[in-house]
């Protein structure tokens, strides 16, 4: 087997809560609490969640724009958290990222010939390829190197936005919500593309995303993620027809499948309430707050994250068990 | 009986942009419409020329009918006694339509009052009654509380409790979801579903979401580039789809359930009078 490409183990992220005049102290709030990640090259590891859980956060420390508190990374054999920003940049030419909103993360004042020369002129580097070929790669037109983001459609500016990640030739890219701003038929372009992509330079992903779909579509491997923590990670196929935490369970029964019989007759488990505040997270477990199967024991003991077959780990204390037969 | 007609509806904006380009919807008493589009596709607008609420940019023509009554001309006057009273709507983001200087309850209370003959305490305790019914717990207490002091998920339940205080003919309900998760839009969802058939209000639901249409509308009008290109009851819409729009629209939406794609399919856009679909052909 190859050596992972990303290594995460362990990484948690608290902060400050400060308040009033003075910016007073108040307490901490823990965003990524212990999360653990591995990449293998060329592969897609989704991780879903709510707004809140942390996902975002976790994109933002792998790349190291946000500094752990805790926790190791490792890029391609290399540690990554004690390097400083000088040492760090060889680094990042195989480290690059995706944003949400491809117009906040492309500069207006730049050309997309200059955007696109930026990852290259940072890192001291003889372009890999022209800029011509570079936009035909993610199916843009030569012409429209001339061009400034705002002459571009949401799909389109992503597309650049792509073209940026992938100038330096990263072996991995980490995927912040890249589609959840596009309509579905442009977000169905832009899935597709990743995956050429990824077949074309052996990049690995990782994808952060809330919507379940979108992620099975692209991942081969999946984490969900709830109030810092993941709570399951599985493969792909297993995760979508075999999960085994009631929150997965609860996510997958909440999204409307877009079929109108199927989607009037099917049970749905509909969680109560709302997520917890990270400031004040629950004792034990923290999904028990809205757990259909929350017992005693979820309220005394944190559940740990836990292998229950190959490669498919859950943390919780009372899992659905393997061999039950799911209708998706 | 037909609640809602709209005959060759059209909303030109002095930009020169036509966004809604001749369409034609009825909504019965007690039904839910779907309407579903991508950005750009009308549908916000249309929501809007039914309400009168366009900025005067926009030059509406064509009929809308409420319950018998032409809406498209008449005053302010005649419009606001509808609004709230006979046709509520609700928005994508409750925050932004919430006052945060006053106690939610207070504002659920203030637009019962609005159209209804009511004291202050009479009118609070039918807000409290509201809160409670659209599932805010501890609703008395709630109601004291300020919209900066709910969640997301809890601001839309309130938003949905002031537009059925009066118990209104029509709900708009404009992406009423989309800004939500989807646990929290499950919870959503079924608070509509469930309103619905207590109350029979008809709803005219605009989305996105495929899903969402799927879930609640009984029938659906797909809407591109101003018109509607496809219409239908839902099982004949997601079933029978006639449209090669309509059928890349449920096509590319990457599902939980079913076979996976390697790869999905991609769209081919009905030609519009506006000419061109950029966005699609990139």
């Amino acid at each position: 087997m190859n050596p992972p490409v990303l290594e995460a183990s362990d990484l948690v992220k608290r902060f400050p809560v400060r308040h009033g005049l003075t910016r007073r102290l108040v307490g901490h709030v823990t965003a990524v609490d212990g999360v653990s990640l591995c990449v293998e090259p060329g592969q897609t590891l989704g991780v879903v969640g709510e707004s809140g859980c942390g996902k975002s956060t976790v994109a933002r420390l792998l790349t190291r724009l946000v500094e752990p508190t805790s926790g190791t990374i490792r890029v391609a054999g290399r540690e990554l958290t004690a390097l400083d920003e000088v040492a760090l940049r060889p680094v990042r030419r195989d480290l690059q990222m995706v944003f949400q909103d491809p117009f906040s993360s492309l500069n207006p004042r730049q050309t997309v010939q200059q955007i696109l020369a930026s990852p290259y002129l940072y890192q001291g580097l003889k372009p890999k390829e022209p800029v011509e070929e570079l936009l035909e790669r993610v199916g843009l037109r030569p012409e429209h190197a001339a061009r400034y983001p705002h002459e571009f459609s949401g799909g389109q500016a992503q597309r650049v936005g792509i073209a940026r990640a992938l100038a330096p030739r990263p072996k991995l890219v980490v995927c912040d919500e890249p589609v959840s701003a596009l309509d579905v038929s442009v977000q169905a372009q832009i899935l597709n593309l990743l995956k050429d992509l990824q077949e074309e330079y052996g990049l690995a992903y990782v994808f952060i995303a809330h919507d379940l779909g979108v992620v099975r579509q692209i991942s081969a491997r999946v984490a969900v993620m709830y109030l810092g923590a993941i709570v399951e990670t599985a493969d792909r196929d297993t995760l979508f027809s075999h999960a085994a935490h009631p929150y997965t369970h609860a996510l997958l029964s909440a999204v409307p499948l877009p079929d109108p019989d199927a989607e009037r007759s099917r049970e749905r488990i509909t969680l109560r309430g709302d997520l917890p505040s990270p400031l004040h997270p629950p004792s034990g477990c923290p999904f028990r707050t809205r757990c259909p199967k929350a017992a005693d024991r979820c309220a005394a003991e944190r559940p740990a994250l836990q292998a229950i077959a190959t490669g498919h780990e859950v943390a919780c204390h009372y899992p659905e068990p393997l061999s039950a037969e799911r209708t998706s | 009986m037909t609640l809602l007609t709209v005959r060759g509806l059209s909303v030109d904006f002095l930009s020169g942009v036509r966004a809604v380009d001749g369409l034609d919807l009825e909504l019965a008493a007690g039904r839910v419409l779907g309407v579903v589009g991508e950005s750009g596709s009308g549908k916000s607008v249309t929501s809007l020329a039914v309400m009168g609420l366009l900025p005067p940019d926009a030059r509406v023509t064509g009929e809308v009918r409420f319950d018998g009554r032409e809406l498209n001309g008449v005053g302010q006057r005649t419009l606001r006694g509808l609004r709230g009273n006979r046709i509520a709507m609700i928005f994508q983001d409750p925050l932004s339509c919430l006052n945060p200087y006053y106690p939610v309850g207070f504002q659920v209370a203030e637009a019962y009052r609005a159209h209804r003959r009511a004291g202050r305490r009479a009118a609070h305790r039918v807000a409290v009654r509201m809160l409670e019914r659209v599932g805010i717990p501890e609703p008395e207490r709630r109601a004291r509380a300020y919209p900066h002091e709910f969640s997301g998920g809890m601001r839309q339940r309130v938003m949905i409790a002031m537009a059925l205080c009066l118990e209104p003919d029509l709900l708009i309900a404009d992406e009423p979801t989309t800004a939500l998760d989807v646990t929290v839009q499950a919870q959503i969802l079924d608070l509509l579903r469930d309103l619905r058939e207590r109350s029979g209000t008809a709803i005219m639901l605009i989305t996105h979401d495929m899903g969402v249409v799927a879930g609640l509308a009984d029938d659906v009008v797909v809407m591109y580039g101003g018109r509607a290109v496809e219409r239908g009851t839902v099982r004949d819409v997601f079933y029978r789809p006639r449209e090669t729009y309509t059928k890349g629209l449920l096509a590319c939406v990457p599902r939980v359930d079913g076979p996976l794609p390697v790869r999905l399919p991609t769209l081919r856009t009905p030609v519009t009078a506006a000419g061109e679909a950029s966005e699609v052909t990139v």
